[in-house]
């Protein structure tokens, strides 16, 4: 085993790490619906379920997409891709509202 | 040299030495897994139009059945939670790749299938059950329309991912797939980890902030 592979197996997550996340998924996923019946008011609700809804997509995302290990370059075109993807929205609804 | 220089032309030169037998970019990263990045970039753009146009056209529709009627959440949340599980299977065949463990990596992968086979199952009776108990299907009115869209390019993701993960777990039962070829199994995943998080943002916006009134 060389240098770096020793390097990047010590800087990627254990199985357990990876447990961790899968199960903080579940429970965000349960959080969410469970958010929905408890009779929140409709601004606070949607921007509940949107934090909770970011949290797993970061969660996903750092972890098993390893952009919280892996070069930045990685990660620098995937924010590329997030940013223009947030344009699209802004232009997809200024153009049909 | 500065310190700073110098470590990273450190990197790249280990890099470079444990990545020998993978095409690089001058950058000293696979080019698998920057073209699977890029790809995945693309496909953000792409999910973000059809997601946005679907938020924008639900209530829209002349006729019924509508968003709120129809959403079906008990049963989508177990579909996500499948595509969620899936993609820890996912991320354990990777770490198995990267420890040289092939063997693993085939067992791994069927388990990841196996989850996107069941998310399929919901997904296709979700569809059935809404075209035979609500009469909606694509050409019933504009929701019908971009939801079947929408959902139904993600269940083609999902599919497309379900082969390519097949062809790697056949080359590990076989006993062809080998530690050099690790990055495979990484950029796989990549993919698949990205349909995951597609989900997870169409779970919210489709069906969660629906039922809830939003």
């Amino acid at each position: 085993m060389d240098t770096l592979e020793k390097a990047q197996q010590a800087a990627h997550p254990t199985t357990r790490d990876y447990l961790k996340v899968g199960v903080t998924l579940f429970v965000l996923t349960v959080a969410e619906v469970v958010a929905i019946y408890l009779g929140l008011p409709r601004a606070l609700l949607a921007a509940v379920l949107v934090v909770l809804s970011a949290w797993k997509f970061l969660l996903v995302a750092q972890f098993f997409m390893h952009l919280k290990f892996d070069s930045r370059i990685y990660a620098g075109f995937f924010a590329v891709g997030i940013v223009l993807a947030v344009l699209i929205t802004l232009a997809v609804t200024v153009i049909i509202l | 040299m500065s310190h700073a220089s110098a470590h990273a032309a450190g990197h790249v030169e280990v890099h470079q030495e444990a990545h020998a037998h993978h095409h690089h970019t001058s950058l000293g990263i696979p080019n698998q897994k920057l073209g699977t990045w890029i790809f995945i970039a693309s496909e953000s753009m792409f999910f973000a139009a059809l997601i946005t146009t679907y938020m924008v056209y639900r209530y829209r529709s002349v006729v019924g059945p509508h968003p709120d009627e129809v959403v079906n959440i008990p049963l989508t949340t177990v579909s996500t939670f499948i595509l969620l599980m899936s993609s820890l299977t996912m991320a354990l065949g990777v770490s198995a790749a990267h420890r040289g463990e092939m063997r693993q990596v085939g067992k791994f992968l069927a388990i990841t299938i196996l989850g996107g086979l069941g998310f399929l199952v919901i997904q296709f009776y979700e569809w059935w059950h809404l075209a035979h108990d609500f009469g909606l299907t694509w050409r019933t009115n504009i929701f019908g329309s971009i939801f079947y869209i929408l959902t139904g390019f993600h269940k083609a993701h999902v599919i497309a991912g379900m082969v390519w993960l097949a062809v790697i777990a056949i080359s590990s039962f076989r006993g062809t797939l080998r530690k050099e070829h690790a990055v495979n199994v990484d950029v796989a995943g990549l993919y698949w980890h990205f349909v995951d998080v597609v989900w997870i943002v169409i779970f919210t916006l489709v069906f969660l902030l629906t039922e809830a009134g939003v």
